[in-house]
């Protein structure tokens, strides 16, 4: 595997990891714009315009969009977080050139009103369908909570208010602010001549308009509390807590990312064994995110709603021992060695790289080849993981629980 | 298409297995089907495989629960176990060279079993709790429910199990069942990935030649569910399955099959997607699948939408299911193929996939079918071919499934 990289005149960031003995090409735009980088006016116009950017330009109608993307057979999706939109497709090599100029034309869509009233219905109905997944509620009522007065406590897909009132003329003025060259990144993985990638740019990209967007980084200090959401209906009570982890520019995140295996994999962990295995939850897992200037651990759990309180007291009494006494050389060895592998089983494949090349480069303009994720993971001692904890202990500081309960108390 | 290298043997006692050599990769996977899925659960015990999928990894051969994790992990191998209808299946993947101790792992898995007592209440309150959370999404719900009602009992039984017949499978009734379903003839076995087959026949006939035959379990095949089924539900959409006849995975009809249906929903240019969604902003989510089993097939459909639409929703998706032996034009059948060469030749680049392939078409069709021979089948469909098809076997007699607030009007 080889890495590329150069950047356009306009400021648009190019790396590239070629690997001559795969099939296929896998591409995407990085846009370093989410619901963190929206004001409440505008709140879900990132998601919302990553749907419009699917119903075209001048030269491609809506149904040419799609109708070329799959004439070529690509797999193509776009999806949108709290802080990058993408726009992505993994085709075989020939069709490199024709996927090319259709991925980059449709970051700068004509944006219809017709196209926008048709879809606005369609985004109503998605935040509708998530209404209706009840650990998608919690998520959402969660980072509201823990991220209020920061603005990665913004949610994604906006509400059905803001959404409605959302104009496309508010749409344009966003998207002419944000999607800014220099606020891109063009990540690609698999079989390409990177002279080909360079010259594709320079044709479909060197117009796109230079600058890049100013984002307030400060790590959020959150309040914490509890809050709950009653659903009577439901017959599971689903809860997030989330507390502060590292953030995507901190070096404590590896050792964050592997203690989040060991204690709360979904299978091998210590909270595994202690409430999965018996039986007591539907599931009970802990995760590390990071994110621009802050980080955050979330633990999920489902389980039946008078054994909520008991559970997650169990899992507090997990990780008041971790913190206190970290882990021990046994788990780290075969977190490292289960990590290691999920690895390099996801590198084998185009799409699996692309991810990780474009989150690299966006968050931290570095490159990491596999063989340095690898030497990475090795690298990490107990002591990375007490330093970890040190500054960032394991705990509740937010809690969001949705189910039937009316009340709910945390230790 | 580069030329596959793929060995079948098949051993005294029956076991089949299928190598591919994908000397390009650096991992290895298998896929392992044992005929013991839920289809064989016996009446009133449904969820016995779904139980046994879990209990099985709790202690086998010399290891106990924690040892065989702590083994599966340190040795990098990403491994599941799931019940199907017809089978459970075993799963493994990891760097090419740690798959033989893979299937020495899962030889004590599968033969060695510890199924201690005191691991099957736990199994059972995990089985309770996963279909009670099952119950508070409706979308799940819907097609768990259209399963059930558009296959013929018990194929189209919850290989999740169903909370009322959980509180009466025993701990013996699933000891029972790995006794009477586990064994090596009708059990297949695909590898695949950066192996040398000679290696791996010779692993497999050390770890399971001595795997003992045995008569297969019976069935007793009953009805299909009544097509009109309305669950009332507190939910901010209304959730809708719709159902309707097609082909076995073994029919010759299969291919055309598969593109009729890829017409309606291959990708985001096929009809659904566009009239449904993109046209009138009805739905986030609608598709049809090809859902092919050994002896039946039926097309599944979903759609999720608000309440209030949900009638136009319902109203415009039969509308096109009925409407394609109207017509199909040609840039149609062109994507599908476009779309089909895609994801025959992104096959190439997983272990995973190739692995889960090769067992799955020997499952279905009891020989190897090369990414090729597919290529060529996908090749030789015609419009007319399709259209053929689709008037011969048209989108009719409609099982319909809504999960709502209201019941909607079935207009076909």
């Amino acid at each position: 595997m080889q890495f590329h990289q150069h950047t356009l005149g306009n400021g648009l960031n190019i790396v590239a990891e070629s690997n001559p003995s795969v099939h296929s090409v896998a591409l995407g735009f990085f846009v370093r714009t989410g619901a963190r980088d929206e004001s409440p006016e505008l709140n879900g116009v990132s998601h919302f315009l990553e749907h419009m950017a699917f119903k075209g330009t001048e030269q491609f109608s809506a149904d040419d969009v799609n109708r070329i993307f799959d004439e070529v057979g690509a797999e193509y999706n776009a999806s949108t977080s709290e802080e990058v939109t993408l726009f992505y497709g993994a085709i075989l090599p020939e069709y490199l050139p024709q996927t090319f100029e259709l991925l980059s034309s449709i970051l700068y869509p004509t944006l219809r009103q017709d196209d926008f009233d048709i879809e606005k219905k369609v985004i109503l109905e998605e935040i509708s369908m998530y209404q209706d997944q009840p650990m998608h509620v919690a998520y959402e009522a969660g980072m509201l909570k823990h991220f209020s007065g920061h603005p990665l406590g913004t949610s994604i897909l906006g509400t059905l208010d803001s959404v409605g009132v959302l104009s496309a003329e508010q749409m344009r003025q966003y998207h002419e602010d944000h999607y800014r060259a220099g606020n891109i990144t063009l990540a690609i993985a698999g079989n390409f001549e990177f002279d080909q990638i360079v010259d594709l740019a320079k044709q479909h990209c060197d117009d796109w308009p230079s600058g890049t967007l100013d984002r307030p980084i400060h790590e959020a200090k959150p309040q914490g509390g509890t809050s709950i959401v009653t659903q009577e209906s439901r017959n599971q009570q689903n809860i997030i807590q989330m507390t502060p982890g590292p953030a995507a520019q901190d070096e404590l995140r590896f050792a964050a990312e592997i203690l989040s295996v060991i204690v709360g994999d979904d299978g091998g962990s210590r909270i595994y064994w202690e409430l999965v295995d018996p039986g007591l939850v539907e599931f009970a897992e802990l995760g590390f995110y990071d994110y621009d200037g802050s980080g955050s651990y979330m633990t999920w759990m489902s389980c039946q709603p008078e054994t909520t309180e008991v559970n997650l007291a169990r899992i507090q009494k997990i990780y008041a021992k971790v913190n206190r006494d970290g882990v021990t050389e046994v788990e780290l060895e075969q977190a490292k060695n289960k990590v290691a592998s999920r690895v390099v089983l996801r590198s084998e494949r185009p799409m699996g790289r692309l991810s990780s090349l474009g989150s690299n480069w966006v968050y931290r303009k570095e490159y990491q080849s596999v063989a340095d994720d690898l030497t990475m993971l090795r690298g990490l001692t107990r002591d990375d993981i007490r330093k970890c904890l040190d500054a960032y202990p394991l705990g509740a500081c937010t809690t969001v629980a949705v189910g039937p309960l009316k009340e709910l108390q945390v230790s | 298409m580069q030329q596959q290298s793929i060995h079948t043997h098949q051993f005294e006692n029956g076991l089949l297995l299928i190598v591919e050599e994908m000397p390009g990769l650096q991992s290895a996977a298998f896929s392992f089907l044992v005929p013991a899925g839920s289809i064989y659960d016996g009446f009133g015990k449904n969820g016995s495989a779904s139980m046994l999928a879990d209990w099985i990894t709790r202690g086998a051969g010399p290891r106990d629960s924690r040892e065989l994790t702590a083994t599966f992990d340190n040795l990098g191998i990403a491994h599941s176990e799931s019940a199907g209808s017809e089978n459970i299946t075993f799963t493994a993947a990891s760097v090419a060279d740690r798959v033989t101790d893979g299937l020495e792992i899962f030889a004590d898995v599968i033969l060695r079993p510890h199924l201690d007592e005191g691991q099957f209440e736990p199994v059972k309150l995990g089985a309770e709790q996963s279909l009670i959370a099952a119950e508070d999404d409706p979308q799940r719900k819907a097609m768990v429910e259209l399963r059930k009602l558009s296959f013929s009992s018990p194929w189209g039984l919850s290989s999740d199990g169903s909370l009322d017949d959980l509180p009466n499978i025993s701990s013996d009734d699933v000891r029972g069942h790995h006794e009477r379903c586990f064994r090596p003839n009708g059990a297949i076995l695909g590898v695949a990935g950066n192996v040398d087959a000679k290696v791996v026949i010779e692993a497999v006939g050390q770890h399971f030649g001595d795997w003992e035959q045995k008569d297969g379990a019976a069935v007793e095949p009953g009805d299909c569910g009544p097509k009109r089924t309305f669950l009332e539900h507190e939910s901010a959409q209304t959730h809708i399955g719709i159902s309707y006849n097609s082909v076995s995975f073994p029919d010759p009809d299969y291919y055309a099959a598969w593109a009729a249906v890829s017409v309606l929903s291959g990708g985001m240019s096929a009809r659904l997607f566009t009239e449904v969604r993109e046209k009138r902003g009805l739905c986030y989510s609608v598709y049809a699948s090809q859902a092919s089993l050994k002896h039946e097939g039926r097309v599944l459909c979903y759609a999720g939408t608000s309440n209030e639409r949900a009638q136009e929703t319902l109203d415009v998706t039969l509308q096109e299911l009925k409407r394609l032996g109207d017509g199909i034009d040609e840039s149609e059948l062109q994507r599908c193929k476009a779309r089909a060469k895609s994801s025959l030749v992104m096959q190439q680049e997983s272990s995973r996939g190739r692995a889960g392939s090769l067992a799955r078409n020997w499952f279905f069709l009891e020989k190897t079918r090369t990414l090729d021979e597919v290529r060529q089948r996908i090749d030789a469909l015609t419009v007319d071919s399709i259209l053929e098809y689709v008037n011969r076997r048209p989108a009719q007699d409609f099982t319909v499934l809504t999960i709502g607030p209201k019941e909607l009007k079935v207009n076909d």
